[in-house]
């Protein structure tokens, strides 16, 4: 009884010594709390900071800057014996043609040098995209046309405020050039566009014609073989591990091996590539064929783990029910089992082939980082991917280039995110409480 | 292409095998299904697997065995002189040859030789195409006759079929043994080779790395040194950088998740931590050799400090970025796993929240999260793309984080980027280098799979 009214007006001894520590305590409470929160808002700043500097750099090159030209499509150059026929019309000397186009609109440009920078202000993507109008409609040859070229990758730069002009050593466009361009931009020659040539380009070494197609559809090649090899042994393994599998030392192996090669790095991987598929199969070097093939014994791990957790958690009474009607062990398995633990199997596919599609390292070992032009056309066909492209393009030194890297990094990212949205939705409508 | 087509071929021919075995079989019984061992269907499937599986698996051999058989076949026609000449030149002949014969250069200016050659390769691989088909068929209407035969009422039709599938599926997860097999014996194999050329002991204690060796023995230059030492460290201080912005942060937010945070924090912060996991590495990569390290600079610049412009730092603080993450959800789930009662006894005793993640929490999870940092250690010490687009290629022996280091993984990229000889060290260095991450990575991971697994079974 004394104890009690002790502690209710606090001021026993031991009770006091209790209080006194307590405001410390509650202190310190506060102070682990807000770094926990610290901790998460650092992480998800990180996040911010990231996707900031990649949009910020990036959105710019959906645009590209244009000139307007008036070209004369002369005859006496183009075609001048009036032949018609394609392989003179191919061959013309349209460059020619830009160049003139652009010494008649600044006339008072005389020296060699100045005339070499005023040729530079358009892209060498100019003349070739004469060639195919005129290649389309051959009635063009004669008459005058307003195109619309794009303009070479400093000047898209420097129109974008990427780059500052001036006679500094560092500066790559001179006074000269800016003041062409200023004319250019009174007169209203100059125009930002969508830039339908980066999604619909192979790779170039000039920044304004280099695009994303080529590797986008190396990725594709590189995710079917992927998919196609891995869902099918992935599923296949899981279900003899998790179903059939008599528990003895054989199959500890392979389920220690699964868990150790889901944790070997990526690199490793690419070693194996090299040494195996390329060196001793002799497959062809740069081909989507290998690159998927590494990539499917990388993701291999996942699936199966994914597709284990999944079987484990279809309940035994399905197996029973099944097995009860007479079925055998196999049909109960693939009749009744497989289904339900099919959404969980497909959104550790997704999840594993969206790790794929980000994937570079191991390309890199099996020559995937080759400077390719061509879009392939086939699975053995030399060819790179996306993220590979994204690597290359943040080794070149060009500004544009970074722009560039940022916009084909914003097209990965969109790739990854619709596959993992794929993956939530299924889950979340195929999710089974049982 | 003609291969598709093959392909094709055995599968309507695989898919006629199990419409006829279907009809062959309830034609045994005049329709009276019940009298059969089976379903008709696994007639069908029966015949369908003795058609197709046989002729796909002389195809799959066929296909890559062929390629080297030819060529051997058209080496051994070349004239002696030719045949005996030095590996490397063979390889450009052979390269030569099928050119010719894919059509790709022409014709008008190459040896009399060569062309016979590509001629007689031509050839060989139109009747040995030839071949394939027909012994292919053959094999498909054999499996499709033999099989037909055996079928009667009393056949068990589904028991083959089911241990012909169970054989698959056995088959199927041995992949992944081979896939180790392979990783050792590739990465083995040829750093036996370079150990031959460069003793094992400069290896693995030498404290100088430059691999440009001259090509020609008379070339002036460097003899290319290959101590691997200079490496390690660089590895290591670029992975313990990662590890101090990962584990505080990851373990931290892990901590608050599981103990603090309300339901619909948790399910709206979780999704975002997790996405830090998933952008590919090429991005982080990227991200600090355009944004961190330019920043470093110009802040060391401020503060009147040389930060180099592919400092450690830079690498290795984007990399612990992109290890929050692991550390965060391997540590929640091992956090979560010890069990309530612990927590109510504690917080019964009168102590804070605080008191009780620190003294009683934590030090019963302690192995797990060991566990988990341990794997984000290997994560970080073989993560590749940030450590080359960010990081150094000079190997430098320094403890100083704003000098430019360099890692395994940077070196056996750059050392395999490109045209490469197979048989100089420098090449085989790559392979070498490449077994020794393989060795530190999985000492890691069987240490921490084992710690992990050991911990839960604890609470379990």
């Amino acid at each position: 009884m004394n104890e009690t009214e002790m502690r209710q007006d606090g001021s026993g001894p031991r009770l006091q010594l209790i209080k006194a520590g307590l405001k410390r305590r509650y202190a310190k409470e506060k102070i682990f709390r807000t770094l926990g929160i610290a901790a998460i808002f650092i992480a998800l700043l990180m996040l911010a900071v990231l996707f900031v500097t990649i949009t910020k750099n990036g959105y710019g090159a959906f645009e590209q800057t244009f000139i307007r030209l008036d070209v004369a499509f002369d005859a006496s150059v183009i075609d001048p014996e009036h032949s018609g026929d394609p392989d003179v019309l191919s061959s013309a000397n349209y460059s020619g043609l830009v160049k003139k186009t652009l010494r008649e609109m600044f006339p008072e440009v005389k020296s060699r040098r100045q005339k070499r920078d005023l040729y530079s202000l358009v892209s060498r993507g100019a003349a070739f995209h004469l060639r195919t109008m005129v290649m389309a409609d051959p009635g063009l040859i004669g008459t005058t046309q307003t195109v619309w070229v794009p303009a070479d990758d400093d000047i898209d730069m420097l129109i974008k405020g990427h780059i500052k002009t001036g006679g500094g050593g560092g500066s790559r466009v001179k006074a000269d050039k800016a003041a062409w361009v200023d004319t250019l931009v009174k007169k209203g020659a100059i125009e930002k566009r969508f830039n339908v040539a980066f999604f619909t380009n192979g790779d170039s070494r000039e920044p304004e014609l280099a695009g994303i197609r080529g590797a986008v559809v190396g990725s594709l090649y590189t995710m079917f073989v992927t998919l196609m090899l891995s869902f099918p042994l992935g599923v296949a393994t899981a279900i003899y591990l998790e179903e059939f599998a008599p528990k003895n030392i054989w199959t500890d192996i392979i389920e220690v091996n699964i868990n150790n090669l889901a944790a070997v790095p990526s690199i490793v991987f690419g070693l194996l590539g090299l040494a195996v598929f390329l060196n001793f199969f002799e497959l062809p070097r740069s081909a989507p064929i290998v690159g998927g093939l590494v990539l499917t014994l990388m993701t291999l791990p996942t699936i199966i783990i994914a597709s284990r957790v999944s079987l484990q958690s279809v309940p035994l009474s399905i197996r029973e029910g099944a097995l009860g009607v007479g079925a055998s062990r196999m049909q109960a398995v693939l009749h009744h089992v497989l289904p339900l633990a099919l959404p969980g199997m497909l959104t550790g596919t997704i999840i594993g082939m969206a790790r794929a599609l980000g994937e570079t390292a191991p390309l890199l070992m099996i020559g995937m980082v080759a400077f390719i032009v061509d879009v392939p056309s086939g699975i053995f066909d030399k060819a790179t991917v996306l993220p590979v492209q994204v690597y290359l393009w943040a080794d070149s030194p060009e500004r544009a280039f970074v722009e560039r890297t940022s916009a084909a990094i914003i097209v990965l990212l969109v790739f990854l995110l619709i596959m993992n949205a794929l993956a939530v939705v299924l889950r979340k409508k195929f999710e089974q409480r049982w | 292409m003609k291969y598709s087509i093959l392909l094709l071929v055995i599968i309507i021919l695989s898919a006629i095998g199990f419409y006829l075995g279907r009809r062959r079989s309830a034609g045994t019984v005049n329709g009276e299904i019940r009298r059969l061992h089976s379903l008709p269907g696994y007639y069908g499937l029966y015949v369908a697997l003795w058609c197709g599986l046989p002729a796909l698996i002389i195809m799959v051999l066929w296909l890559v065995f062929q390629s080297s058989v030819v060529m051997s076949i058209v080496i051994s026609g070349l004239p002696p002189e030719i045949q005996s000449l030095p590996k490397e030149q063979m390889s450009l002949v052979i390269n030569d040859i099928v050119n010719l014969a894919d059509g790709l250069v022409t014709s008008d200016t190459a040896d009399k030789f060569l062309l016979l050659a590509a001629e007689h390769y031509n050839r060989l691989r139109a009747v040995g195409f030839l071949s394939l088909v027909a012994v292919i068929m053959s094999i498909c209407t054999a499996g499709l006759g033999f099989s037909m035969r055996y079928i009667s009422p009393s056949m068990r039709a589904r028991v083959k079929v089911e241990r012909a599938v169970q054989v698959m599926m056995i088959l199927c997860s041995t992949v992944a043994i081979f896939t180790t097999i392979g990783i050792v014996l590739s990465v083995l194999f040829e750093s036996l080779r370079f150990f031959n050329k460069i003793p094992i002991t400069d290896f693995l204690f030498g404290l100088h790395w430059s691999p440009q060796m001259a090509i020609r023995p008379d070339q002036v230059g460097a003899a290319g040194s290959f101590g691997m030492i200079p490496l390690l460290t660089g590895t290591l201080m670029i992975s313990a950088i990662a590890m101090f912005v990962a584990v505080p942060v990851g373990l931290m937010s892990a901590i608050y998740m599981a103990e603090y945070a309300a339901e619909n924090v948790r399910t709206a912060v979780k999704p975002l931590l997790e996405i830090l996991a998933g952008i590919p590495t090429v991005v982080y990569g990227f991200f600090a050799a355009l944004t961190v390290s330019p920043f470093l600079r110009e802040v060391g610049a401020k503060i009147g400090m040389d930060v180099s412009s592919e400092s450690a730092l830079a690498a290795g603080l984007v990399m612990g970025i992109m290890i929050i993450p692991f550390v965060s959800s391997l540590s929640d789930d091992v956090i979560n796993a010890v069990p309530q009662s612990l927590r109510d006894a504690s917080l019964a005793m009168g102590a804070t929240q605080s008191e009780t993640i620190v003294r009683v929490v934590l030090p019963a999870a302690l192995p797990g999260i060991v566990g988990s940092i341990l794997l984000a250690v290997s994560r970080a010490i073989g993560e590749t793309m940030i450590v080359v687009m960010a990081a150094g290629l000079t190997a430098r022996l320094t403890a100083n984080p704003l000098d430019a280091v360099t890692t395994f993984t940077v070196q056996i990229v750059t050392l395999l980027i490109g045209d490469q000889e197979f048989d100089s060290p420098k090449t085989l260095a790559a392979f070498a280098l490449g077994l020794v991450l393989f060795v530190i990575t999985l000492c890691l991971n069987i240490v921490a799979l084992y710690v992990v697994r050991r911990y839960r079974e604890e609470y379990e």
